[in-house]
């Protein structure tokens, strides 16, 4: 983090194992870098108030907010976006889950759906439809394709929902 | 949004020094801050990252258990002693916001984030507490959601926290520290009521820093969270009880039950509880108990209903305990 004056700040994020050197306003949200400075538009703009749950990218491989976070507070951490979840060509299996159960209509949640639900299997809460339901209640999809959503994580985990 | 000068602090005592003056505000997990700086409500000119202090333990201390301010709730809520010893800690926790929010809001900032109160939030509206002496729009607007107790003609809106709701019951205290030193004060007394200066949610002072929340030993305590909101999950409490109870030899030995939902901050019962001590826990105590919920409440014109919604969830939440249901 080296500053550039009071109102900007270079800033290393390290994104989806890259290392990329920003220049950055201070008061820049971590969406807004990944977006605009990074050109990484998979994770989306939604509510911009944390509500939705449209920007979830993992750091550290928590799963996080990314519209209430600040990019200048994020050097150092490991962030994964929905552009790091394929292996190469081959993409991860909930994104292949998502895409067999017809697990969206319009799209735009689905990057946050994904990136949180990679989360929820990481905590260990898909261990039921219930479970699933209320540890993805900050994911909301107004076209309502929760169930198919539901429905494709149990698959990935093994479960009956 | 106005802009603000950032700078990391590498240590507690850091942090104090340059919160040494009015217009700075720490951050830490940043989720209520940055809703209130986006909405033009908080608007400081310094802003300090506290995020790596190591503030973040949960540890054993004087029987109890020491909570770092730092400490993330979902890092709490998954706590093996919380579990196991407080489990009204890790149910309010794991009732509180998102997943998302969990895994980065601290313990301390939840302690100190601002109402829900749509008249404070919208930024535009009357609102004494975002803006003094502009009035309150709630107090002859729409209320249902705003508070029958310790409301004032300035303000009448609700503490939000599940948290702060468990951890009055649970008699904590909270430990700040400045450059005078510390201080240590129970919770309960950390949050103001509004009277006439309802901008003011605690007696925090500018500079000081909450570094600790030091729960008491639980010993044979059981206890209880139950949060009752318009939507299953990720909604703040319409009204919840926070219940703890001592039994020994058919009698309860030690009763605490604080509400949220309904008061200006974390609200005790004190009414329920005097009905409780050395009673017999069963139905008929139980029921008595909860009758005594809305003593002294003043309900205004769209939120009578919480009377009725706080004895239920009084009554349920002490049948849960006992683990009637």
């Amino acid at each position: 983090m080296t500053d550039h004056g009071d109102d900007q700040v270079m800033v290393t994020l390290r994104v989806n194992g890259c290392d990329h050197e920003v220049v950055a306003d201070v008061c820049a949200t971590l969406l807004d870098v990944l977006r605009d400075g990074l050109s990484l538009t998979g994770t989306k703009k939604g509510c911009d108030m944390g509500a939705c749950g449209a920007c979830t990218v993992l750091i550290d491989g928590r799963r996080i907010k990314s519209c209430l976070a600040l990019a200048v507070m994020q050097d150092d951490k490991d962030i994964l976006t929905i552009e790091g979840l394929a292996s190469g060509e081959e993409p991860h299996a909930l994104q292949r889950a998502f895409v067999e159960h017809d697990a969206l209509q319009c799209g735009y949640c689905t990057p946050g759906q994904i990136m949180s639900a990679v989360g929820l299997m990481q905590e260990g809460r898909a261990t039921s439809g219930a479970s699933i339901r209320e540890f993805m209640s900050g994911n909301l999809c107004r076209c309502g394709a929760h169930p198919h959503i539901v429905a494709a994580i149990a698959q990935v985990a093994g479960i009956v929902p | 949004m106005n802009p603000f000068v950032y700078r990391r602090a590498i240590d507690p005592r850091g942090a104090i020094d340059m919160a040494a003056r009015p217009d700075a505000c720490f951050i830490a997990g940043g989720t209520d801050f940055m809703q209130l700086w986006k909405a033009g409500i908080s608007a400081p000119n310094l802003l300090i990252d506290i995020s790596r202090l190591p503030l973040t333990a949960v540890e054993r201390h004087d029987g109890g258990l020491r909570i770092g301010a730092l400490a993330r709730m979902s890092d709490v809520a998954d706590h093996p002693e919380v579990r196991n010893s407080y489990p009204v800690l890790a149910q309010a926790l794991l009732a509180s916001a998102s997943p998302q929010i969990r895994n980065v809001a601290t313990i301390g900032g939840n302690l100190l984030q601002r109402t829900r109160c749509l008249y404070f939030r919208s930024g535009s509206l009357p609102c004494n507490k975002r803006e003094p002496g502009s009035g309150c729009g709630a107090r002859d607007g729409e209320n249902r959601l705003h508070a029958i107790f310790g409301a004032s003609a300035q303000c009448a809106a609700t503490h939000a926290s599940d948290l702060a709701v468990a951890l009055v019951a649970l008699g904590a205290r909270v430990l700040l520290a400045s450059q005078n030193g510390e201080r240590a004060l129970l919770l309960e007394d950390f949050f103001r009521l509004p009277e006439a200066q309802p901008e003011q949610d605690t007696v925090i002072a500018p500079g000081e820093l909450i570094a600790s929340i030091d729960v008491p030993a639980a010993g044979t305590w059981r206890s209880y969270y139950l949060k009752v909101r318009d939507r299953a999950s990720f909604e703040f409490a319409v009204v919840s009880a926070a219940v703890v109870l001592d039994l020994a030899d058919d009698r309860i030995r030690t009763a605490r039950i604080a509400a949220g939902g309904v008061g200006t901050r974390p609200w005790r019962l004190r009414g329920c509880e005097a009905a409780l001590i050395d009673a017999a826990p069963n139905a008929a105590t139980f029921e008595r108990a909860a009758r005594l919920a809305g003593e002294g409440a003043q309900p205004l014109r769209h939120n009578g209903f919480k009377m009725a919604l706080l004895e239920r969830t009084v009554l349920r939440a002490l049948q849960a305990v006992r683990g009637d249901l």
